[in-house]
């Protein structure tokens, strides 16, 4: 396996404790439903087999891995969007 | 990997980074999830494929169309479920998600296994072309992992889905489960070990389909006894578990993009996990092998000992209490977001506030189904965040807190957390309403909460409970207020 790759592995790992450590409670919603949407990239993989599927059955199991990919990027981002929406400070009158 | 696709990599993972960063702080979180958003469309840019061709010179064929009809669906559903699911259900809703996404990778990962193994197979082991060979031995690991890990979580996010709609949210258990489990998991680890170094194996996809089976009944079987109460750690955990399954496929696909996502993802999802749990002060072990919510026999037994008796009281009288306080505190819980009540709370808060009543708001990390979910209701209701105060920072002045409203919480204020060392919540961090000059619980009935333990605070001496639905009972304290 490229070293490369590792190192860059084992870095994430460090760099994704690191920027949670400090966020507060009051955000752990949205952060846990906007991680959810960022592990939504395996979007990109499902692309990646169903433009490579042979057999109907790879063609099948790969539109699905399409759908569940899509519905979890696009319907992560916005849900997120959705509860940070209200955090907007309220406006004094 | 061409220095242009190495560049926009690099991008994409700084522009992750920083959008998790942002999100850390209530004025840039929204901005912060866009970031992450852009990182993602940027990534689909350079999207390539396994040996390193790009995906998007291949020609035009059937499975393009179903990649872009296969996103449209995927889209429609996501913004469907996105914009219709109330507040309340939102952790129903990002288990969903996540399971989607466990999904799709334990998907990925088996097409991509599947389609290594084929090509072995139709080669005798000793004519493989050795660069085939390589390949295979480097990716069977992470591919059966992902498999592994991805089909778990799937299977563990809808029964976690289900059990937050209220389908059997009791912990199913039986006698030899932890064994049963364990030979599964044994099972599953054994072909796991034999399928990585027998790829081009005559049975090797039988075995794999065995093991992915296998994998779906353990994510089943290892959710099923974990009680309602600590499905926000388990959608924690599974959702730190598709990251790294997001990760090992990025392995397998040689992706970089989705490597260092899953990974993040992966990693701050383990924290937040752990976060989770040292609010409840348990063991992460104790949350997921204990079948914490079945103490409810023991918790029963326990309220036969309870001294004092539960006052009721009126509207009227807690309206009083309530406008001529100076300081109120208000504890809300899950029953507040059930009767759909946070309007209601923020114009009683506003009413005092016009009469010099100071009024705050304290938030157990836990409360409701998951951390922040008091936040987010509240914030729905236009309750500025600066009245929201967390736990660690009230509890040292509750004694100077003249009325405390209990709304909807049960466990998160349960004396019995600090004074009696049987209840199974002993030890865990509460909200100390029982130390306030006077206590109102607003409650619909005596039944035990969430974890079914009885709730110690009810038989208190300054202690009184105001039946009924949150909703219509916050409705006449407010009447009275104004009347006052």
């Amino acid at each position: 396996m490229d070293t490369n790759i590792l190192f860059i592995f084992i870095l994430s790992i460090f760099v994704g404790f690191e920027v949670v450590s400090k966020v507060p409670s009051m955000l752990h919603t949205p952060l846990m439903s906007g991680t959810n949407a960022i592990h939504g990239i395996i979007l990109f993989g499902g692309i990646v087999v169903l433009a490579d599927a042979a057999t109907p059955l790879a063609q099948v199991l790969g539109f699905v891995a399409v759908i569940f990919g899509s519905a979890n990027v696009f319907g992560g981002f916005m849900v997120t969007d959705r509860m940070l929406q209200m955090f907007k400070k309220k406006q004094q009158p | 990997m061409s220095s242009t696709v190495a560049l926009i990599f690099i991008g994409v993972a700084v522009l992750f980074i920083v959008g998790i960063k942002l999100l850390s702080s209530p004025k840039t979180a929204r901005a912060g999830n866009l970031v992450a958003a852009a990182g993602m469309f940027v990534a689909l840019l350079a999207l390539h494929g396994p040996e390193g061709r790009s995906i998007w010179t291949l020609g035009w064929s059937l499975n393009y169309a179903l990649i872009v009809v296969g996103i449209l669906v995927g889209l429609a559903v996501g913004a469907a479920g996105a914009y219709s699911v109330k507040m309340t259900a939102m952790p129903q809703m990002v288990a969903l998600f996540n399971g989607l996404g466990g999904g799709a990778a334990a998907l990925v990962a088996s097409l991509e296994f599947l389609r290594l193994a084929r090509a072995a197979e139709r080669v005798p082991a000793m004519f493989l072309d050795p660069a085939l060979a390589n390949r295979l031995s480097a990716l069977a690991g992470p591919l059966l992992f992902a498999t592994l890990i991805g089909s778990l979580s799937f299977a563990g996010s809808i029964i976690a889905y289900l059990k937050l709609q209220g389908k059997f949210e009791k912990p199913h258990t039986f006698p030899g489960q932890h064994y049963l489990n364990g030979l599964v998991l044994l099972l599953i680890l054994s072909l796991g070990g034999w399928l990585t170094f027998e790829v081009a194996n005559r049975s090797a996809i039988a075995a794999f389909l065995v093991m992915f089976a296998l994998a779906l009944f353990f994510g089943v079987a290892m959710v099923l006894p974990i009680g309602g109460a600590d499905m926000p750690v388990v959608i924690s955990l599974l959702n730190s578990f598709t990251g790294l399954a997001v990760a090992a496929d990025g392995f397998g696909l040689d992706n970089l993009a989705m490597i260092v996502a899953g990974t993040l993802v992966g990693s701050s999802g383990t924290l937040l996990t752990l976060l989770m749990c040292k609010a409840m002060n348990r063991p992460v072990t104790n949350v997921l092998f204990g079948a914490f919510g079945s103490g409810g026999a023991t918790g029963a037994a326990a309220a036969g000992g309870i001294a004092g008796t539960v006052k009721p009281i009126q509207a009227d009288e807690v309206a009083l209490l309530l406008a001529y306080a100076q300081r109120v505190v208000v504890v809300p819980g899950y029953g507040m977001a059930v009767a759909q009540a946070q309007h209601q709370v923020r114009e009683l808060a506003e009413e005092l506030g016009k009469r010099g009543v100071e009024v705050q708001f304290a938030i157990h990390p836990v409360a409701g189904r998951m951390p922040g979910h008091m936040n987010v209701l509240l914030a729905e209701a236009n309750v500025p965040y600066d009245q929201l105060v967390e736990m660690e920072q009230i509890n040292p002045s509750m004694d100077r807190v003249d009325v405390c409203l209990v709304i909807g919480a049960n466990d998160v204020v349960n004396p019995a957390a600090r004074e009696d060392k049987s209840s199974p919540i002993y030890g865990m961090p509460v909200i100390e309403a029982d130390r306030c000059k006077a206590t109102i619980v607003l409650k619909r009935s005596m039944a035990a909460g969430f974890a079914g333990i009885e709730n110690h605070l009810f038989y208190k001496d300054n202690t009184r409970m105001l039946f009924g639905d949150a909703k219509a009972s916050l409705n006449a304290l407010i009447a009275a207020v104004k009347a006052n």
